[in-house]
């Protein structure tokens, strides 16, 4: 078989592989940690209902002249409405807050089904964006994921110990003086935009995964919430590309293989973390 | 109601402050006042609202009627049981406790090498040295109070809140939190604290604030009071004289 590497498409692969790798963590951990990680799901799916309306306005040829959306950005705007749905929900279900992406899922999910019966032309695109299709990304879906990638770094280093603080305790760090509502709607829209960009690389079924399983692998080991974050980006990087180099050998899904070596790694980690322990 | 002279600096006070939830009916006409060097000792049945009170002081909660003043601040805050944190949080105790800097670092800023010695004073202060590695989930009951107490300290607070410190945590972890207490106090802190094991607060305070079981509330100074008339208060009997 011919180097990976010499193809244009599988360079780009890798490098927005790493670059989701790195982001997804810096998200993910502290959603885990405020026991938000169904959010991930919510988000995805109600993104998944925007990108399908863009993709039902672009198959009229009428609406696609006069507003020539990407169906992303439909992504994005449903997947920012969707986190802030989840706010608004949250608070009115009292402890049982979590039921509220689950509700936010279902209409996310409800939709998609609904828009997805007017797709017209190439149904087979919903499809690229429920299992993504990494090794056909567009410039723009480059520099977009690139960009984007930088900003939600950039935004949570800054944040780090205000997000550590309100994921810890959030009745201390209000008293503290965080501004606790404003911190936490960035950690939303910034899980909505990197949810939804994502989306067309590893696939909206999948992205919530890599919020979230590069974490629980991390906090079998990690012995602090700094270590959490480190150990997080270690194994999201190992993950996406060791699966990435195994998908393209072995001509699978390169999302889906991605997401199952994170399933089969998370659960050698549980196996090895508790045995010694006890 | 309290008559003693007092020189010292007020830093908290409430008049008359009424609060209630939607469906029960909780404080009536509450004041009292906490000095400079004062150790208020809120006692009363589970129930009784003295949560609520924290919490209305605090501001986390919004009073009905009534008045709360706060002339510092400088506010720290342990709150009931700080130990049934969701325990499986990979945390250190460092990260715990330095969280709580947030108002002298600020928004976006880093940690300085100074923050560092602070959280280590902090926990030198409630005997915690060098346990500032360690995960706090993995922490005695006892231990993990004192991490948060020793939160509160590293904002050098000048009002410490306790709610129920010692509930929850072995004999001898609620000595050392009595005991660390007074010690605050000493050092100028003032403090209030909730709790039900009565007699041990009521050695503790100089004042205290009785929740009576037909939910009115009285404010004495302990100095006054055997602990028989402190019963007495609490049982709604007003036999007694004091102030
Ligand atoms: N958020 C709330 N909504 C309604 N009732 C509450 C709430 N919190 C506490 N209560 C009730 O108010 C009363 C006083 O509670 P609390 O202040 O926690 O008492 P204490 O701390 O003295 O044990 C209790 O009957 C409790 O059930
Ligand atoms: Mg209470």
């Amino acid at each position: 078989m011919d180097n990976i590497f010499s193809y244009v498409f599988m360079r780009r692969a890798f490098l927005v592989a790493a670059v989701i790798a790195a982001v997804a963590p810096c998200i993910g951990v502290p959603v885990v940690m405020k026991r938000l990680s169904a959010i991930g799901d919510a988000a995805s799916h109600s993104a998944l209902a925007g990108i399908a309306l863009g993709l039902v306005l672009n198959s009229n040829p009428v609406i696609a002249k006069i507003l020539p959306i990407n169906p992303v950005l439909g992504g994005v705007l449903f997947a920012v409405i969707a986190v802030l749905g989840i706010e608004f929900f949250r608070t009115r279900f009292g402890r049982f807050s979590e039921l509220a992406a689950v509700v936010v899922m279902s209409a996310g999910i409800g939709l998609t089904a609904i828009f997805s019966g007017f797709i017209t032309s190439g149904s087979s695109n919903l499809s690229s964006f429920l299992f993504g299709s990494i090794v056909a990304i567009s410039d723009f879906e480059l520099y977009l994921t690139l960009g984007l990638g930088a900003a939600v770094i950039v935004v949570s280093m800054l944040l780090y110990k205000e997000l550590f603080y309100i994921s810890f305790d959030e009745t201390a760090a209000m008293l503290s003086g965080v501004p606790v509502k404003t911190i936490n709607f960035v950690l939303m829209v910034l899980t909505a935009v990197t949810v939804s960009v994502a989306a067309r690389i590893v696939g909206a079924l999948m992205i919530s995964s890599l919020l979230v399983i590069p974490v629980a692998a991390a906090m079998m080991i990690a012995k602090s919430y700094k270590q959490t974050m480190v150990l997080s980006v270690v194994f999201a990087e190992i993950f996406t590309i060791a699966g990435l180099f195994a998908s393209y050998y072995l001509d699978w899904r390169p999302g889906g293989t991605i997401v199952i070596l994170g399933v089969v790694v998370l659960i050698a980690v549980m196996l090895l973390s508790k045995k010694n322990k006890s | 109601m309290l008559m003693t002279v007092n020189n010292m600096k007020e830093i908290l006070k409430v008049d008359d402050l009424c609060f209630d939830y939607p469906d029960i009916s909780l404080l009536r006409d509450v004041s009292f006042t906490v000095h400079e060097g004062d150790f208020l000792g809120i006692i009363g049945a589970n129930g009784a609202g003295k949560s609520t009170l924290i919490k209305l002081i605090l501001g986390l909660l919004k009073k009905d009627s009534g008045e709360i003043r706060l002339f510092t601040d400088k506010i720290g805050y342990v709150p009931q049981k700080a130990n049934s944190f969701n325990t499986d949080f990979p945390a250190t105790v460092r990260e715990v406790v330095m969280a709580n800097l947030y108002k002298s670092v600020g928004l976006f800023k880093r940690y300085k090498k100074t923050d560092e010695e602070k959280m280590k004073n902090a926990l030198k202060r409630v005997g915690l040295e060098g346990y500032e590695n360690r995960m706090i989930g993995k922490l005695s009951g006892g231990q993990q109070q004192r991490v948060f107490i020793a939160r509160a300290l590293i904002a050098e607070p000048e009002l410490l809140l306790m709610d129920e410190p010692t509930v929850g945590v072995d004999a001898q972890s609620v000595h050392a939190i009595m005991k660390l207490a007074a010690e605050l106090n000493k050092q100028g802190i003032a403090i209030v604290m909730t709790n039900h094991d009565t007699p041990t607060l009521v050695k503790a305070a100089n004042k205290l604030l009785i929740f009576c079981e037909h939910g009115n509330s009285e404010y004495v100074a302990r100095a006054d009071l055997t602990m028989e008339q402190i019963s007495e208060i609490f049982a709604g009997g007003r036999a007694h004289n004091h102030g």
